[in-house]
């Protein structure tokens, strides 16, 4: 397949209408969940295919199954016309359909180089001579250029997406699949992508491109489909797609994607990235609730550190921090929170400086953490909802009496959180790890907005999160701060932060490169930020 | 205390360390194949214990010390191959099942040669050597190191193999992806169950050869419960060494020399207790590791079995 | 931590009672007797093999273990260590943190007690003797296991690798100070001076078993509602199941761990001492009933349940005491009862996780 040439193919894909890789009927289910019910779709050459849905439509397991990663309950998979089975991941590659997933998955440890050559004939010797040469080919195809023998660690997340790319595109350039690929990205990184693909596009390569945001779907789409409970709902022909303004494809993506439902709630807003800011309230005359003077951390390997931030936050006031992910986010919330020592600078409550104090100190007084690694840190998976629903009250009384925990009791406190919070779960003994995502969120919001919180800052709480979720998620987060709490939102949806925030803070390389009001030119001024460009 | 300086001495001292070291060497290259790629193989004295007794039983028939290796690599495999299906296959605890391989295979060489040997404990005639000419007319070290069975040039040159095969290979990519990120190795279209279980293997028939020259070489004999350790010792070894196979090199003859030091120490009539010397590596690995602690480097996929889709 | 990922859900939160309950016991009973009845088969195959009939033996095992009145009495002694070095492990392993020093940890406080024991009756009455004894040799143990505890929760030093050369280190040691240090000079082979029988811990009633059995039987019951029914007990099993979570709930993770090792090898110090003063009175040198690794298993078989721990440790104690008779009488070496054991193991694995299997086939 790689000896063909890519204007070849580019040739063929303008006269040709068999599709270089289509799925016919295709059907996968998992315990509990049918994620593809009888999918039939076409990639054709040359063209930019995107698949819009929100989380849990469905789109991950077919990319799965184009991948080789799972094999379908039922259906066909044909390749340029001919029904092919792609049992493995190495089957799929060996057919030139690359795939760029949702999460990087290049070896840190190992060179760009390396990684690119990984899954070559294992009996062989490293020959690094026709491996650059591809690799010189394809930085030519993408149009970057990055130092093959740069380890994978020390990259950018944006370059380290090029080299997914590169490698998704290694072994032949028929089929290139992209899962959510500007989550991670700048504003200006998702632009140069978009060159890329458009590049590739050109050049005869059958795009897939995963996506639930409306927008992206809109630039980059020759053809768009839109799935839906795992079922493909509709599609926008290019024919067709040629004539319509954006408006009509707005209108169209929105009927397929919530048909009967609720047209006029939040959830809209959500897919199209609308905000309706908030409105302008007095806060400034408040003494801040939370005083962060020059903080600044030490990282361990592969961390981004915190350098001399400063900053004040006012009761009621909701500051968002943007930013690439990867450029101290992580840190901030964490030296806040307690669980991790800083270096330098001072964390004033109200008027006391808590900056040696841990996690217990600040809860104590009112600071709250909603992590955005709801399995990683925020619970412990195998443990039931209930004893997540207490895991930072341990020893405490009235659950705790002379350090014996009383089982009864915390069941009962963890059966009315449930109801109260309308957390969905079979009992409250269920090991948490077996709820939904949105369902984990709503019982880490339990168990951290109580009446005694004063101070919340949430990391990324819509993460993965589908539309009826993140809006529950963001109206609690609104309804907090009309309440009084001091709060921060840490997210790399600007769209989430254009809408929640009264100022946000834009984090680049560990500093905090400037605070802007929420106002007029502010999305422009964070993009801006968030790349280093400007100091604000 | 002028018997410590004698020729003869410091010969056989030297030429105790190596052998008493070869068994430690074969187990830590082998133990760091399998953490390299993010297995924990805590079985490994299993395999060493196995790959002795067969070893030996092969070698006691057939008089050939190679078959005996080669059989001693088979045992130590068939024992691998049970960490491969239950541990890297259906992904069933590393430590646990570790401890029982060593714990069952404790069990099973005593009784199979108690079945074979009731009570009897019959030797092997001595092993031939292979002096390396010219070298071995060196004086004092000549002897101790140049005049040695055949496997311990190679395992020696394993070594280096390895630290080459580790970085210029495909194989080493391999491994180092199974262990760091295995679903980056998966994406590539590469098995990381079917790495890991070749690296398994691979441990396996390394310590199985360490187990028969154990038994074959340094004892002549096979003795149950003979390894006494060696594979933990090995496990250690890898630990320390940090994926550096020379490292390795370096571990066993530290701990060969003072498995040597005890029983020439014997031979030289000091009196000061066996336990003293034996316990001067582990003290030594121990201060290193207090005065020289950083965070471990280990693969951080290690002793976590992988599943497609789940991180 | 346990051999398939989700096992332990159960452990923090007693099951409630319900109306699968009948079904689920059913489900329990046979995922402990399918694996105990695997691996009597498959071990039965071996002596049947080895040209011996394996209902003989089994029922000679039994015979001796378990029905004869001397023979159950050795079984309850052996019992003793078996138990407190398993309370040890239980508090360990559930915190996540592989001790496998255990053999070090058992013989320094051994030869502690040995040394001490006969000095101190000199000087104090016999229960006061007992009590220092047993104080002194515990902290010792847990002291031995400080710096695996202190590299690991400093560095994130990995504590198999650390412990395991500490009890290396711990076994020559004790070795070094039965043979320099405390040396009984009126004997040919080194041993520590001997605690008269009288003066060692009282028996029970008439019989052989002394009152160790009853601090081990306290001991395990304690360890087990420290484990389920304290906020001590939980926090360990956070650091054990999620130590980042352990983090993030703001627990002080390095504390644990530390406390963790002490208490745990504290407990296996407990063992070594009561040994010395219940069973042998002195430490020979070279001695070293090696019981660290063979416990692992037993533990993992209860899966880290306290009370579940005194069945499991019944039957290998029954199968250690009858085995020893059976080697002499039927001829086979009593190194067969560390295949049995690892043979259960294996099988207990393998049905736990066909029944995982199983379970998620019908949930499909």
């Amino acid at each position: 397949m790689a000896q063909e040439t890519v204007s070849a193919r580019a040739a063929g894909a303008s006269s040709g209408r068999v599709p270089a890789i289509a799925v016919t009927g295709i059907t996968k289910r998992y315990p509990g969940v049918v994620a593809n019910d009888d999918v039939s779709l076409a990639f054709h050459a040359g063209e930019i295919h995107v698949l819009l849905g929100e989380n849990g439509a469905g789109k991950s397991t077919l990319i799965a199954m184009l991948a080789g990663m799972q094999q379908p309950d039922s259906g066909e998979i044909l390749l340029a016309g001919r029904p092919m089975r792609l049992t493995s991941p190495r089957v799929s590659l060996d057919h030139g359909i690359g795939t760029v997933f949702q999460h990087v998955l290049l070896v840190p440890s190992l060179t760009v180089i390396e990684n690119l050559m990984l899954g070559g004939p294992w009996w062989q010797r490293l020959n690094k001579a026709p491996a650059l040469a591809r690799f010189a080919e394809l930085s030519g195809l993408l149009g970057v250029s990055i130092d093959p023998d740069a380890q994978i660690g020390r990259l950018s997340l944006g370059q380290q997406q090029q080299v997914e790319i590169m490698r998704a595109l290694w072994r032949g350039e028929q089929v290139l699949i992209l899962d959510e690929p500007t989550s991670m990205l700048t504003p200006q990184g998702v632009r140069d992508l978009g060159e890329v693909l458009k590049r590739l596009r050109d050049k005869g390569v059958a795009i897939v491109l995963i996506t639930h945001k409306m927008q992206e779907a809109y630039e980059f789409g020759d053809r768009i489909s839109v799935l839906r409970l795992g079922r493909l709902v509709g599609s926008i022909e290019p024919g067709r797609r040629a004539t319509m303004s954006q408006h009509d494809v707005t209108e169209e993506v929105i009927h397929l994607m919530f048909g009967a439902r609720d047209k006029t709630g939040g959830e809209v807003d959500v897919l199209l990235g609308q905000h309706r800011r908030r409105a302008d309230r007095n806060i400034a005359n408040q003494s801040p609730r939370l005083i962060v003077r020059h903080l600044s951390t030490v990282a361990e390997r592969g961390e981004c550190p915190i350098r001399d931030v400063s900053f004040e936050l006012r009761p009621g006031e909701i500051l968002g921090i943007a930013g690439v992910d990867g450029n101290g986010q992580k840190h901030l919330a964490e030296v806040l929170a307690g669980q991790r020592p800083a270096a330098e600078g001072e964390i004033v409550i109200g008027d006391r400086n808590v900056t040696v104090g841990g996690v217990e100190a600040r809860r104590e007084l009112g600071l709250r953490y909603i992590t955005d690694e709801r399995l990683g840190e925020g619970t412990v998976g195998i443990f039931s909802v209930a004893t997540n629903l207490v895991l930072k009250e341990i020893g405490r009384p009235p659950l705790w009496r002379n350090g014996l925990t009383l089982w009864d009791k915390v069941n009962q406190q963890a059966r009315d959180q449930i109801r109260t919070y309308d957390i969905r779960t079979p009992s409250e003994r269920t090991p948490i790890a077996k709820l939904s995502g949105g369902n984990i969120q709503k019982a880490l919001l339990a168990r951290e907005l109580t009446e005694t919180a004063s101070i919340a800052i949430f990391n990324k709480p819509t993460y993965g999160l589908d539309l009826h979720n993140i809006r529950l998620a963001r109206e609690r987060i609104r309804d907090g701060a009309e309440k009084g709490l001091a709060t921060i939102v840490i997210s790399t949806e600007l769209d989430e932060l254009l809408e929640l925030s009264d100022r946000i803070g834009v984090m680049f390389q560990g500093r905090l490169a400037g605070i802007v009001d929420n106002a007029g030119q502010a999305e422009r001024q964070i993009g801006l930020l968030m790349t280093g460009a400007a100091q604000g | 205390m002028d018997v410590l300086l004698t020729q003869s001495f410091l010969t056989s001292l030297i030429f105790g360390a190596v052998t008493a070291g070869i068994p430690l060497l074969l187990a830590g290259l082998g133990e760091q194949i399998s953490e390299k790629a993010g297995v924990l193989n805590i079985g490994i004295e299993g395999m060493m214990l196995f790959g002795a007794y067969c070893g030996f039983v092969a070698a006691y028939y057939t008089g050939s010390f190679w078959l005996g290796y080669l059989f001693g690599g088979l045992g130590g495999m068939v024992v691998a191959a049970l960490v491969a299906l239950l541990c890297i296959r259906l992904g069933l605890n590393q430590i646990v099942i570790g401890i029982a391989l060593t714990i069952g295979f404790e069990g099973l060489t005593a009784l199979l040669h108690y079945v074979q040997f009731s009570r009897t404990y019959p030797r092997l005639s001595p092993v031939p050597t292979l002096a390396i000419p010219g070298l071995s007319d060196i004086p004092v070290l000549g002897q101790a190191l140049f005049n040695h069975n055949a496997l311990v040039y190679l395992a020696v040159l394993l070594t280096f193999f390895l630290a080459w095969l580790f970085r210029n290979s495909f194989i080493g990519l391999n491994l180092e992806s199974a262990g760091n990120k295995p679903a980056a190795l998966d994406a590539a279209g590469v098995s990381v169950l079917a790495t890991r279980s070749a690296a398994v293997l691979a441990t396996g028939f390394l310590a199985g050869i360490g187990g028969a020259y154990m038994a074959n070489v340094g004892a002549g004999l096979f003795v149950p419960f003979m390894t006494n350790g060696a594979g933990f010792i090995g496990i250690v070894l890898a630990m320390l060494a940090r994926g550096r196979p020379v490292w390795v090199l370096l571990g066993a003859a530290l701990f060969g020399i003072s498995l040597a030091m005890t029983t020439a120490l014997q031979v030289a009539g000091i009196n000061i207790p066996t336990d003293v010397v034996q316990m001067l590596p582990f003290a030594m690995v121990m201060l290193v590791l207090v005065i020289f602690a950083r965070h471990s480097v280990l693969p951080p996929a290690l002793g976590l079995p992988y599943v497609r889709g789940e991180r | 931590m346990s051999f398939v990922s989700d096992t332990r859900a159960d452990s923090a939160v007693p099951q409630p009672p319900s109306s699968k309950l009948v079904k689920s016991t059913l489900a329990a009973v046979l995922r402990i007797f399918l694996p105990v009845l695997l691996a009597l088969v498959v071990g039965g195959l071996i002596l049947f093999a080895m040209g011996k009939n394996p209902l003989d033996y089994y029922g000679y095992v039994l015979n001796r273990g378990l029905f004869s009145w001397g023979g159950f009495q050795a079984t309850l002694t052996r019992m003793v260590p078996l138990l407190l070095m398993a309370a040890g492990l239980i508090v360990a392993f559930r915190a996540g943190i592989w001790n496998l020093g255990g053999d070090g940890q058992f013989l320094l406080a051994a030869v502690i007690t040995a040394a001490l024991a006969p000095a101190l009756i000199q000087v104090m009455p016999r229960s006061l003797m007992i009590i220092c004894c047993i104080v002194v040799s515990v902290a010792v143990s847990a002291l031995w296991a400080l710096l695996p505890a202190l590299l690991k929760a400093r560095y994130g030093i990995n504590e198999i690798i650390t412990s395991l050369m500490m009890s290396f280190l711990g076994i020559s040691f004790a070795n070094v100070l039965v043979k320099l240090v405390f040396r009984d000079p009126t004997t040919t082979v080194p041993q520590t001076p001997d605690l008269p029988v009288a003066d060692r811990l009282p028996r029970l009633f008439d019989t052989t078993v002394h009152a160790g059995i009853l601090i081990a039987l306290v001991v395990i019951v304690l360890v087990h509602i420290m484990m389920t029914r304290t906020s001590f007990g939980l926090k360990l099993q956070i650091v054990g199941a999620n130590p980042r979570a352990a983090v993030h709930a703001g627990l002080n993770v390095a504390w644990l761990t530390i406390a963790t090792f002490a208490l745990s090898a504290g407990l296996i110090g407990l063992a070594g001492s009561i040994e010395i003063l219940g069973v042998w009175g002195t430490v020979r040198a070279d001695w070293n009933p090696a019981y660290g690794l063979v416990v692992v298993p037993l533990v993992f078989l209860a899966r880290f349940h306290g009370i579940g721990t005194i069945g499991f440790t019944l039957f290998f104690a029954i199968l250690m005491i009858g085995g020893e008779s059976a080697s002499r009488r039927i001829g086979v070496p009593q190194h067969y009862v560390l295949v049995l054991v690892a043979l259960l193991l294996l099988f207990l694995a393998l049905v736990e996780y066909l029944d995982q299997l199983w379970r998620k086939r019908v949930k499909d």
